[in-house]
Parts: C-alpha cells; sequence; structure tokens
C-alpha cells in the first residue's frame, strides 16, 4: 500500500508540473509556448494549384521545392513571424500551402505571394493578321538575378535579367534562331514587350525595357531577386480569420470546456458521492496531464482540436462510471468495499477497452484519410482517449487504494 | 425493474416514426452541401454601429460584382452577417470589401473562406473514403466483439442488429439537418461527416455492453428464465451504465453547444442529436429488436 502512495503522489506531481507547464502566462511558455492554429490567433491560409504541365517528371520534385523556397523568400521580405510554406498532394494535383499566422494585411501577403513574377519568353509566328506565340524552355526558372538600368538614349529605366548557365544556353539559341524575328517577353502571362532579335545573345544577360516607371522597375527587379517563381500557381483555396474572431472562438471554448468539466465534475460526485470524487481530481489529472502532451509534442491546437479534446473529456469519465456501476453490483453480491472496487476495476475492463478501441478506431481513420482541419480533432481525440484510459484506471484506483485505507 | 422489453412496441414505433421522418426528409429537401463540397466562398462580418439592412447588402453585392448567385444571413445573437457566394478570386474579395467599409464605417471582416471546385472534389471523395473505412472498421470490430457467442441467438444477429442500430444512430441527425437545410438555410460541411462517424464510434459501444451482457445472463439464467425476461433483465442492470456514460458525454456537448463557438455550432448539434439517438438506441431499440427477431425465427 505505501507504493500506491508512491506512485500517486509521482502522478500528482506530474500534474502540479504540467499544470504550471500548459499555464500560458506560466515558466513554460518561456521555453515552449502554445502553438496555437490560424483558426484561434487570425491568419490566413492559402492553398495554390500547381501547374507543372509544362515540366517533366523527372523535374517536378526539384521545381516544387523551388517553389516552396522561392515563396518562403518572398513571404520573408514581407515579414511575417514563423510563416509556413509546405508542399502538399491532393489526388493528382500538386499544391503549395501557406500558413501566415496573426498577420494583419492580407491583401498584401496574398499579392506577395500571387504577384510573384512568371516570366516567359515566347517565339513569335506572324500568320498574315494574327499572331501566335509559340512557348519555349526559356522561363523565370533560370533567372539568377536582375537589376535596374536606365537606357542610354531615352533615359527610361528598364531591368536587366541574368540567368545562369542553362538558361543562357537556351537564350543562346533562342536568339540566333531568331534573328530579325520578334520574340515576345510575357511577365505574369501578360505581353510586356516584344523586341526585334537583332544578333544572337550570348553570356545570359537579356534586358526587358517594357514602360516601366521607377517604382514599377524597382518592384519588379526585387520580385525577381527574390526569385521567379518556376512554375505558375493559382489559388485555390483561402481562409482568413481576423485574430478578432479567432481570439473569441478560443474565449469561448475555453468557457464551455470549463463549464462541460465542471457539470460532468458535479455530475459524478452527487451520483457517485466519495467515488465521483476520485475519478473527478483523475479527470482534473486527466486534463492537465493531456494538455501537457498536446504541448510537450508541439501539437498545434485548432478550433477542432480543442473540440474534440473537450469531447474526450465527457468520454474520460465513463471508464470510471463502468468501473463503479461495476462495484455496485459486487457490492450487492456481498464483496466487502475494498474487494468490490477491486473487482469492479477487474472485470470492467475488456468492456473499458472496448469502447475505448471503437473510438479510437474512428479517430484513426479520420486521422489517415482526411485533411488539415478534421486532422486536428482526430489527434486531440486519440490522444484524449488513450490519456483517459491510463487516468480513469490507474489514477481513480491509486486514489481509492490510497484513501479506502485510511478512511478504515 | 423496467419493463421495456413488454412495452416494446411503444419504443420501437417511436424510432420507426423519427427514422422514417429522417428519410422522407432527406429525400425530399436532400442534404444542403456547403462550400468545402461544392466550392464557393464564405464571408463573415460584423457591422458595429449601424443595422445593416439585408437587402442594402445584397444590393452593394449585386453591384459590385454583377452575380446573383450569393445569399446574405443575419445571425442577431452574434450581430455577425454570413454571405455565401461562388468561388470569388482575390480582387474580387477586395473589392467587396473595400465596397462594404466605404459604405459603413464600422465594417469589420471576420473571416473569408475562399474554395475552389476541384478542392471540394477532394475532400467530398476523401470523406466517402473515410465513411467507407469507419463503417468497414466497426464491423469488423463487432465481429471481433461477438466472436464467443452462444446459442439461442447466432452471433451475426447481434452484429446485424448493432448495424441497424448504428444506421438508426446516423440517420435520424442527418434528417434534422437536411430540415434545417431547407427552413434555416443550414449547409452540412466536411465537420457534419465527422460528427456522424464520431456517433457510429462512440454508440456502438452502448449497444454492445448491452449485448454482452445478454450474452452473459444466457449462459447463468436460460434453465430459470425464458429468453424476453433475460433479455429485459440484461437491458435494467446496464442501464445506468448506459444512461451514465452517454450523458457526461452529453453534458459537454450542451457546454459547448451553448458556451462554445458559433463555427462548431450544428457539428455540436449533430454530435448531440447523434449520441442521444445512440443512447435511445441502445436501451430501447437494439434489445426489444433481438426479441422480435427471436420471436419471428421461432415461428
Amino acid at each position: 500500500m505505501k507504493k500506491d502512495a508512491i506512485y500517486l503522489s509521482i502522478i500528482i506531481l506530474f500534474a502540479v508540473l504540467g499544470g504550471f507547464f500548459i499555464y500560458p502566462s506560466g515558466f513554460g511558455n518561456q521555453y515552449l509556448p502554445w502553438k496555437l492554429g490560424l483558426d484561434l490567433v487570425g491568419g490566413t491560409h492559402l492553398v495554390y494549384k500547381v501547374d507543372l504541365s509544362s515540366i517533366g517528371p523527372q523535374n517536378q520534385g526539384f521545381v516544387l521545392n523551388g517553389l516552396r523556397d522561392v515563396i518562403e523568400k518572398r513571404i520573408n521580405i514581407f515579414g511575417v513571424s514563423e510563416p509556413q510554406v509546405f508542399i502538399a498532394k491532393s489526388g493528382d494535383e500538386n499544391q503549395l500551402v501557406v500558413e501566415l499566422a496573426g498577420i494583419k494585411d492580407v491583401n498584401a501577403a496574398i499579392k506577395t505571394i500571387g504577384e510573384t513574377p512568371y516570366l516567359e519568353f515566347k517565339e513569335v509566328i506572324q500568320n498574315g493578321d494574327k499572331i501566335e506565340y509559340i512557348p519555349t524552355n526559356l522561363n523565370g526558372r533560370y533567372v539568377t538575378g536582375a537589376k535596374i538600368e536606365f537606357n542610354q538614349t531615352n533615359g527610361k529605366p528598364q531591368v536587366a535579367i541574368s540567368f545562369n548557365d542553362e538558361g543562357a544556353k537556351i537564350f543562346e539559341e533562342l536568339t540566333a534562331r531568331n534573328i530579325g524575328k520578334p520574340l515576345a517577353i510575357f511577365l505574369d502571362n501578360n505581353l510586356i514587350e516584344m523586341p526585334v532579335v537583332q544578333e544572337k545573345i550570348s553570356g545570359g544577360n537579356a534586358v526587358i525595357s517594357g514602360k516601366f516607371t521607377l517604382d514599377e522597375a524597382k518592384l519588379l527587379v526585387n520580385r525577381f531577386n527574390a526569385g521567379a517563381l518556376p512554375a505558375p500557381i493559382t489559388l485555390i483555396d483561402q481562409f482568413v480569420v481576423s485574430s478578432f474572431l479567432g481570439f473569441d472562438s478560443l474565449k469561448k471554448s475555453m468557457i464551455a470546456g470549463l463549464i462541460g468539466t465542471l457539470i460532468v465534475i458535479l455530475f459524478m460526485i452527487i451520483y457517485y458521492r466519495k467515488y465521483g470524487v476520485f475519478a473527478s481530481l483523475a479527470l482534473l489529472i486527466y486534463i492537465v496531464l493531456t494538455l501537457a502532451i498536446f504541448k510537450l509534442f508541439g501539437v498545434t491546437m485548432t478550433l477542432a482540436g480543442i473540440a474534440g479534446f473537450i469531447i474526450t473529456i465527457g468520454m474520460a469519465v465513463d471508464a470510471n462510471i463502468l468501473i463503479f456501476e461495476r462495484t455496485k453490483e459486487e457490492l450487492k453480491r456481498g464483496l466487502s468495499q475494498m474487494a468490490a472496487v477491486l473487482e469492479g476495476f477487474r472485470r470492467a475492463w475488456p468492456s473499458i477497452r472496448d469502447s475505448n478501441i471503437s473510438t479510437m478506431i474512428t479517430a484513426l481513420i479520420l486521422y489517415t484519410f482526411t485533411s488539415s482541419f478534421v486532422r486536428g480533432f482526430a489527434l486531440t481525440l486519440l490522444i484524449g482517449v488513450i490519456v483517459s484510459m491510463f487516468s480513469a484506471i490507474t489514477t481513480t484506483r491509486l486514489f481509492l487504494k490510497v484513501f479506502s485505507k485510511n478512511n478504515k | 425493474m423496467l419493463n421495456i422489453i413488454g412495452k416494446k412496441n411503444i419504443f420501437l414505433s417511436f424510432s420507426a416514426i423519427l427514422v422514417l421522418a429522417s428519410i422522407l426528409a432527406i429525400v425530399f429537401f436532400g442534404l444542403k452541401q456547403g462550400i468545402d463540397f461544392l466550392g464557393g466562398s464564405l464571408l463573415k462580418f460584423s457591422i458595429k454601429d449601424t443595422k445593416a439592412e439585408i437587402s442594402d447588402l445584397e444590393n452593394i453585392f449585386k453591384q459590385t460584382l454583377g452575380i446573383s448567385d450569393f445569399k446574405v444571413i443575419y445571425d442577431s445573437q452574434n450581430n455577425y452577417y454570413f454571405v455565401r457566394l461562388p468561388h470569388l478570386s482575390q480582387s474580387d474579395h477586395e473589392k467587396i470589401v473595400s465596397e462594404l467599409k466605404n459604405k459603413y464605417s464600422s465594417f469589420k471582416e471576420l473571416s473569408f473562406q475562399s474554395i475552389g471546385p476541384s478542392v471540394g472534389q477532394e475532400l467530398r471523395k476523401k470523406s466517402l473514403t473515410a465513411i467507407a473505412f469507419v463503417l468497414l472498421g466497426i464491423s469488423l470490430y463487432i465481429v471481433f466483439a461477438f466472436r464467443k457467442v452462444f446459442q439461442p441467438v447466432s452471433s451475426w444477429k447481434y452484429g446485424f442488429i448493432t448495424l441497424i442500430t448504428l444506421f438508426h444512430d446516423v440517420i435520424i441527425p442527418a434528417g434534422f439537418l437536411a430540415y434545417l437545410g431547407k427552413y434555416h438555410g443550414i449547409e452540412i460541411d466536411s465537420n457534419f461527416i465527422v460528427a456522424l462517424l464520431v456517433v457510429i464510434g462512440f454508440s456502438v459501444h452502448d449497444t454492445i455492453v448491452v449485448f454482452d451482457r445478454i450474452r452473459e445472463n444466457l449462459l447463468i439464467l436460460r434453465s430459470k428464465m425464458d429468453f424476453e425476461q433475460i433479455v429485459n433483465q440484461s437491458v435494467n442492470q446496464t442501464l445506468v451504465r448506459s444512461i451514465n456514460t452517454s450523458l457526461t458525454l452529453i453534458f459537454v456537448l450542451i457546454a459547448l453547444y451553448i458556451w462554445g463557438p458559433l463555427s462548431l455550432k450544428y457539428f455540436i448539434l449533430t454530435l448531440l442529436i447523434g449520441v442521444t439517438a445512440g443512447t435511445y438506441s441502445s436501451i430501447f431499440v437494439a434489445s426489444p429488436l433481438l426479441v422480435v427477431w427471436q420471436k419471428l425465427s421461432k415461428k
């Protein structure tokens, strides 16, 4: 019995430490702050479709990684804290997901990403009145740098770009093939200009004169230097939450969780008396330990995730209910209190295990087969159910063993 | 002891009416699919100082975008406006926001979500996969749970009735959402699917607990009582735990429904109805059905 008291003390010690660890303004915050989802702090979740149709299958991975790096750089210029940029595959579609937390000017951010220059060179075929543009291999992927120059004859700003070796070679071939003919330069699918090629250009430098103002030219240079997009992207999914609504959701879920917990505790104590008190203490320890696990493993808390966790609070005492009901039956059969309690634990176990298995099956499948928002829910539900089995059985049993003995 | 089996016709009729009404609601009203399945945009905003007329807002949307395919909903409880629109480009979104800001100085954008049609298709596919796997997983779980069943009722009957009760527990919240969709414009989203799957995972167990007890009692009491009495006694023995385990979950769900965030309201409502239906079915549907089936097969 002394051993039980030691175990119980260890669990309580962990719970107290966990309490300090999870408390939002407690000491744990300095070392490991809570990770809150965009729907709670406010922010922008953007999903872009990446068009890889013009890129050979062997280069796709390389291009996608390049794309991610470029967009990361772009966002860093913009100054968002901890932006998340990652590649996702949805069916056959390649997607780029951008998450910007706590951002104020969402439109500016979307522009920063969306307006990254997509540069293309196209050959021109004059067909009577009709002009046809034939795509070439040369595009922004090969641009290594850009700078502003001023046209020596008219003093207008123009943008000089340089290609890497591979790009330089393509450019050389392209110009050689088109001497005396125009070459079209497209930026973000808009025709910028169509200069006539005078001679073969080697060395990998090109000039876009366009009709830029100084500011436009500067912006374009900045964008090129952050990197041009190696493949075109389109925004297909957008989720923007204001920080006001995010904070409101967080506050409301916490209040609802608190009230829900209190009702459960009241119910357990009124219905099961002394046993209910122990189950409630175990429930509080469960809440603290589970939150500590979420924080320790860096689980991002989303609104759905918090909902999943609050739901496990309602399920966590189920094991206790099964045990206590079984205990009552054993008492009726004439067992002593302590024996009945232990028998209740032993015989309720298969039932507890089975009930949690069906919820775990659901959570696991949801986590595997769905996307981000549902995943948060599935993950907290799964972790919650697993921890609750420990808490309802081990913690409650220790409480009962240690304190029932003292009562006698 | 409550005579649940004796009054089984009343309980079963009550369920049958609810299930029938739900099926009719789904067939005739259909389930209104939200933007995450069909693609589209949802703009949430508040206007604090003045009360904006819905018709004024509608005009703004018509004029700025030249579209008629949208719907403005006002939530008076929170003073929020919701506008459901087709899939918007970022520039259209900006146009609307600046237009609204011009007109109402206290306009505040709360959230904006725009989903392309291809994303919706993908999500629908994923949801259907998840449903299929949960049904498969739970069915396998039922087979596992009833692996040691003895006569007079063969194990597949327990399993089959469990599946019927799961259908009961899922169809009732779905029917209710179909009704809400028809009369209150409430749409189902991927959260709705999640809620139904959680209901399945949760309520399958209560039914298994009752059946487990029937199995156990059949072994001990078969010589002393007839099948109906044994079933009735088993239901009564497990009644309290069936109700209490569901009740604690229902408590937190009610707290979430009343005090929780607005965006989870219908997710929680679906869970609440499903879990309640599940508790009812494990007590008043599963075991009575077992008795009915047993009687029919004896004839």
